[in-house]
């Protein structure tokens, strides 16, 4: 009885633990498997209609199936929106559309450009709070030939037609920024000083969630001596959406 | 006399016949009108399927870690060691963000003069980070042995990022290739080759370097 038991538990504890998976239904005549996720890699089985296959996880547009026999393979996007669930809907998985560009709520990206002759490489987070409305905290570093540094802030986008293929924007914010001249120079100080911007941009949604920006800064950099200085940034880079 | 009786038993058997028909009838109403005052033959209330639908993991990210060498030009090379954080965003596209940290060695000047040290020990460390966008431009299968086949990649890098050396950072610009194979689902090795460019005037001129690193590392999907 005991024996019987365990035998029992041997079979149904792997079938419950399963259950977390996502189980489809082939409703093509076949579906292709590939050994790596991508187009490039080779399909090496299919399972066939009507057949049942658990979806384990997803790579970019690739989903790894283990088929009824066991076999475990990657199926792309096209093929298992085709299929089917146990209870007959088809299933539903879209590629980000337009309509989940607008409605993104969080954003990265990296830029690269100039700052008043320097190079800078920035990245940025942003969070969306409407569609027309983003607060961005961005990071940037300043490589020049007397000194580098670093940038960090603040930045508040206002997007006024977000539906725009290629959206412009305006900018508003503020931060800090670090110069250090180079060491091979006779020895200046170190500055950190308060800084402020206004800015005007360009965002572009090229396909799914990747999308391209540019814009350009005019900074005030608020510093200890008697006036402020004026610099220009301009940088381009590209973003992406979660 | 006859067609009478003939007469009375035809209506009788009319009689009878319609009886029982409309007491048929009547059952059979009975029988129709049973099921409604209980239940409709047509239930409408459909009893929907409880589905659960988990969510799918997704394992876009990738982090890993890696080890090799640095040539640092003019200071010799040594061991590197660094981090790489990935981000697939298509099947071929992929953005990265690596950190790594190696000690330069002495430039031949310094060792033949031996007594001139032309930067401090703690102005060695040569530390570099970059953001770079990757493409897999060869996916295919490695196969060990006759019965093992691994998933494989050969991709290109190309990034943009900062060196600290020599108490300075320097604007750098890196490329590179690597090879990565998936061990299993979740575990990547690489092998990658990168050049890290920038220009430096630490030597009095001012000139281009380029400092190639070839590491090995290990990647984790989540």
């Amino acid at each position: 009885m005991l024996i019987g038991a365990a035998i029992f538990l041997h079979f149904v504890t792997p079938v419950q633990a399963r259950e977390a998976h996502y189980v489809v239904e082939v409703s093509e005549p076949f579906l292709e498997l590939h050994s790596g996720p991508g187009r490039g890699y080779p399909r090496f089985h299919i399972a066939e209609r009507g057949e049942q296959i658990e979806i384990l996880s997803r790579r970019t547009d690739w989903f790894r199936v283990r088929t009824a026999g066991g076999v475990e393979g990657w199926a792309s996007r096209a093929q298992i929106s085709r299929t089917v669930l146990p209870s007959g809907e088809p299933v539903s998985i879209a590629p980000p559309s337009r309509l989940d560009y607008l409605e993104r709520r969080t954003e990265g990206g990296v830029m690269l450009g100039d700052f008043s002759g320097a190079d800078v490489l920035s990245a940025y987070f942003a969070w969306h709070a409407t569609r027309n409305l983003s607060l961005e905290l961005s990071a940037s570093d300043l490589n020049g030939r007397f000194s580098s540094g670093w940038l960090a802030g603040v930045n508040l986008v206002h997007q006024p037609w977000p539906e725009w293929r290629v959206s412009p924007f305006l900018a508003l914010g503020t931060g800090v920024i670090r110069i250090e001249p180079r060491a091979t120079l006779v020895d200046v100080e170190n500055r950190t000083d308060q800084i402020g911007h206004a800015g005007l941009g360009l965002r572009m949604h090229v396909s799914r969630n990747f999308m391209l920006r540019a814009e350009y800064r005019r900074y005030v950099v608020f510093t200890s001596r008697d006036e402020n200085e004026d610099v220009n940034e301009w940088k381009a880079g590209f973003g992406f959406f979660f | 006399m006859e067609s009478g009786l003939r007469f009375l038993f035809l209506n009788a058997a009319v009689a009878l016949f319609l009886a029982v028909l409309t007491s048929g009838c009547s059952r059979v109403m009975d029988t129709l009108d049973e099921p409604s005052s209980a239940e409709p033959v047509i239930d409408p209330r459909v009893e929907r399927r409880e589905v659960r639908r988990p969510r799918i993991d997704t394992e876009n990210f990738e982090l890993g870690a890696y080890t090799g060498f640095l040539s640092v030009e003019d200071f010799g090379s040594s061991t590197v060691y660094g981090g790489r954080l990935a981000y697939h965003i298509t099947e071929g596209l992929f953005a990265e963000a690596t950190i790594g940290q190696t000690t330069a060695g002495r430039t031949s000047f310094e060792t033949l003069s031996g007594a001139v040290d032309l930067l401090p020990s703690d102005e060695r460390t040569f530390r570099y980070y970059d953001l770079s966008l990757g493409y897999n431009l060869f996916p295919g299968e490695t196969f060990i042995g006759r019965n093992r086949a691994f998933t494989s990649s050969l991709y290109l890098l190309l990034g943009a990022g900062s060196t600290d050396f020599a108490g300075d950072s320097r604007f750098t610009i890196t490329f590179g290739a690597g090879y990565r194979v998936l061990l299993n689902d979740w575990l990547s090795a690489h092998l990658m080759v990168r050049d890290h460019v920038f220009r430096t005037d630490l030597l009095g001129e001012d000139k281009t370097v380029h400092n190639i690193e070839f590491v090995i590392g290990l990647g984790w999907f989540f």
